[in-house]
């Protein structure tokens, strides 16, 4: 039976606890949310992940969001599946020219108010298959307009996370 | 009965281990594979003029799972080649590939269509000595007929991607009657990113950037197998200690991998607790992966010559402590797998892989050893320091969902060992070597998560780059994945393709 299981789970603190970010970067950074994404998109934002190519690390670490350790649902920021649902499209990976029609297609099925954000290095246009034949000069830039590059190789869940949370910020001070 | 074998040992050898054939010799080759057919089919790839293929021959199959390695060339002045999908299907991806990166044609191949050319680069076949300028209309993908069903009303396509939920770029067609696979294709290339290209002209310690982007969630094993091959080239081996802390990058990363795709494939099951449980476990061996080597997914951490950083001084203590958090949850993993009516009701005969398509495509990994292939590169092609490690490997025979995530813990428990026994054993001495700038030729075969990682390189008398080729374990599984879907109901798709995980970065080059 798995109930017993979960309940133990629940009540007992497991030593597999993940190390938690700093409490007060927590409260920092909800303490944001509630000023600046609330008031222009409610209670949540929706996320659809793309990977353009590259080697699929920075989704990884994107992903990584999802679980329990960054807990990411606490700030109102989900992972969505369709573009139909999504305000922000994050994308990984440098762009590659097999993926451009795709992209293109996935941000003209987005509804309004939606951004876009760039997650690593290889998105921000400065990675290692910059110059590839295969590769569009300048990354997610040169295909969809940019909101917001998180940069690192990969970056940390930590840094994604502050980044999707400086974006609500600058949108609600603009509007 | 080792016609095939016997065919390539009779031509003389051009580089250790690779034996250039006469035209007549390739020509004669898919008969005498027919008539062996376990001789395992690892890559098939090409230079310009020249066209290679790596076996994997085994000399007991049966029993541990030995083999070695065999190489063989021949040139193609014409262009033209003779194909050798008919004896081995795998290898038709492969002269796909060829023919757009290349422009090599495989003569009587079975699928001619092209493959990670989708018609959208400024130039084709790049990595031919006359690129092509290219451009206009990209043209439709062509997606093979289901038999007996071309005009079937009751027959329609399902497609699927590239942007496909939960990750790698990847375009999935099913034909469908009702909720039942008829046929299922994957499309790949929409994550070609001209790896080859940016490797020609550099050093093996410049390369290692882009072999360590090759895939990111297999950075370690390829990056190892690229270096080995470096190392080959040159006649230099990394120092003892360098192997041991690579031993601990990539038992680390096989828990980590491991640990996500049985969390993956119990939440594709409809059982979230085992995603969360397993997701804080990866995370806090990811944490100890940052103490200990300043890096989460350990990227750029082995490089030709040996490691590229020390293990911290604190490193040690933090992976052990972060292993005995994961041993501790690991019983509990297991009796929920066994225990759990909803889920064993889910995976068990479910996603099956059919024994003879394991067998014929020569799939590794965990794919391979849960149906009866019982090939691990740590045992049965090692390198160092695994023969001085002392460890076992498990296997299995159904070939279901059930039989991979029973593997996957299975193995997490041999890597803890493996980390341990690796950790214990590391004395004070060197962790890098420089490599002698030299020409030379190498080959470099890795155990990655999901199977063998291969890599081949030759250098110039610079000691730059002139040819490399790298064979991703995954390049098995997306035939498998579709053999696997084959009349199953379209809703299993999430399930297979967690439980089997094929990686499209390792395959769009």
């Amino acid at each position: 039976m798995l109930w017993p299981k979960l309940a133990r789970s629940l009540l007992h603190r497991s030593h597999a606890t993940a190390p938690a970010p700093h409490p007060d970067t927590v409260a920092a950074l909800a303490e944001r949310m509630r000023a600046a994404g609330q008031t222009r998109l409610g209670r949540s934002l929706r996320i659809l992940v793309v990977e353009s190519g590259g080697c699929g690390a920075c989704a990884l670490e994107v992903r990584a969001l999802a679980g329990a350790a960054y807990d990411m649902e606490r700030y109102g920021l989900h992972f969505v599946t369709t573009p139909r649902q999504a305000d922000i499209l994050l994308v990984t990976g440098p762009a590659t020219r097999n993926m451009t029609e795709a992209l293109q297609r996935a941000w003209a099925a987005m509804p309004e108010p939606k951004w876009v954000v760039a997650v690593g290095d290889c998105a921000g246009g400065t990675g290692p298959f910059q110059g590839s034949y295969a590769v569009e000069d300048g990354g997610v830039n040169a295909v969809l307009p940019l909101d917001l590059v998180v940069p690192g190789c990969p970056p940390a869940p930590t840094l994604v996370l502050e980044g999707l949370l400086a974006l609500l910020e600058a949108q609600a001070s603009l509007g | 009965m080792n016609a095939a074998t016997r065919l390539i040992l009779a031509a003389p050898l051009v580089a250790p281990g690779r034996h250039l054939l006469e035209a007549s010799a390739w020509a004669a080759l898919p008969a005498a594979l027919r008539q062996e057919p376990e001789l395992d089919l690892l890559a098939l790839w090409a230079e310009p003029g020249m066209i290679h293929v790596a076996f994997l021959a085994h000399d007991d199959r049966h029993e541990l799972g030995r083999g070695r390695l065999l190489l063989a060339s021949t040139p193609v002045p014409a262009g033209r080649y003779p194909a050798l999908s008919p004896a081995r299907p795998m290898a038709a991806w492969f002269e796909r590939t060829i023919a757009d990166l290349w422009g090599l044609l495989a003569e009587g191949g079975t699928d001619g269509r092209p493959w990670l050319d989708h018609g959208r680069w400024p130039l084709a076949r790049p990595l031919s000595a006359r690129p092509v300028a290219q451009g206009g209309e990209p043209p439709q993908p062509v997606f093979l007929p289901v038999e007996g069903a071309m005009d079937a009303e009751d027959v329609f396509q399902y497609p699927l991607g590239p942007v496909l939920p939960g990750g790698n770029p990847a375009h999935l067609r099913a034909h469908l009657r009702g909720g039942t696979v008829l046929r299922l294709e994957a499309r790949l290339g929409y994550g070609h990113k001209g790896l080859f290209a940016l490797m020609h002209g550099k050093s093996p310690r410049a390369a290692a950037r882009l072999v360590a982007r090759l895939a990111g969630d297999a950075t370690v094993a390829h990056a190892w197998a690229f270096a080995l091959a470096a190392e080959a080239a040159t006649n230099t081996p990394a120092p003892p200690r360098a192997a041991l802390l690579r031993a601990v990058m990539a038992e680390a990363e096989r828990i980590g991998n491991h640990l996500l795709d049985w969390g993956e494939t119990c939440a594709a099951a409809g059982f979230g607790w085992a995603q969360a449980r397993s997701l804080v476990l990866r995370e806090r061996l990811l944490h100890a992966n940052e103490l200990a080597f300043g890096q989460r997914l350990l990227l750029d951490r082995v490089v030709p010559g040996g490691v590229s950083i020390d293990i911290a001084a604190s490193g040690a203590e933090a992976m052990l402590e972060a292993l005995v958090v994961i041993e501790e949850e690991l019983p509990a993993f297991q009796s929920v797998h066994e225990t759990h009516a909803g889920l064993q009701d889910r995976i068990c005969a479910a996603a099956v892989t059919p024994a003879a398509a394991v067998a014929l495509l020569a799939a590794g990994g965990v794919a391979g050893r849960s149906a009866g292939r019982r090939f691990d590169t740590r045992q049965g092609a090692p390198y160092a320091p695994y023969p001085s490690l002392g460890f076992s490997v498990p296997g299995h025979a159904t070939g279901d969902a059930d039989a991979r995530l029973r593997l996957r813990l299975q193995e997490i428990v041999e890597s803890l060992g493996l980390i341990r026994a690796a950790l214990a054993r590391l004395e004070p001495g060197p962790t890098l070597v420089s490599l002698p700038v030299q020409a030379g030729e190498g080959t470099g075969m890795v155990e990655s998560h999901r199977g063998e990682a291969l890599h081949w390189l030759t250098l110039d008398e610079a000691g730059l780059i002139r040819a490399c080729f790298a064979r991703d374990a995954s390049w098995p599984l997306w035939p498998l994945l579709e053999a696997a879907m084959q009349g199953q109901a379209v809703a299993d798709l999430p399930l297979c393709r967690a439980s089997l995980n094929p990686s499209s970065h390792g395959v769009d080059l």
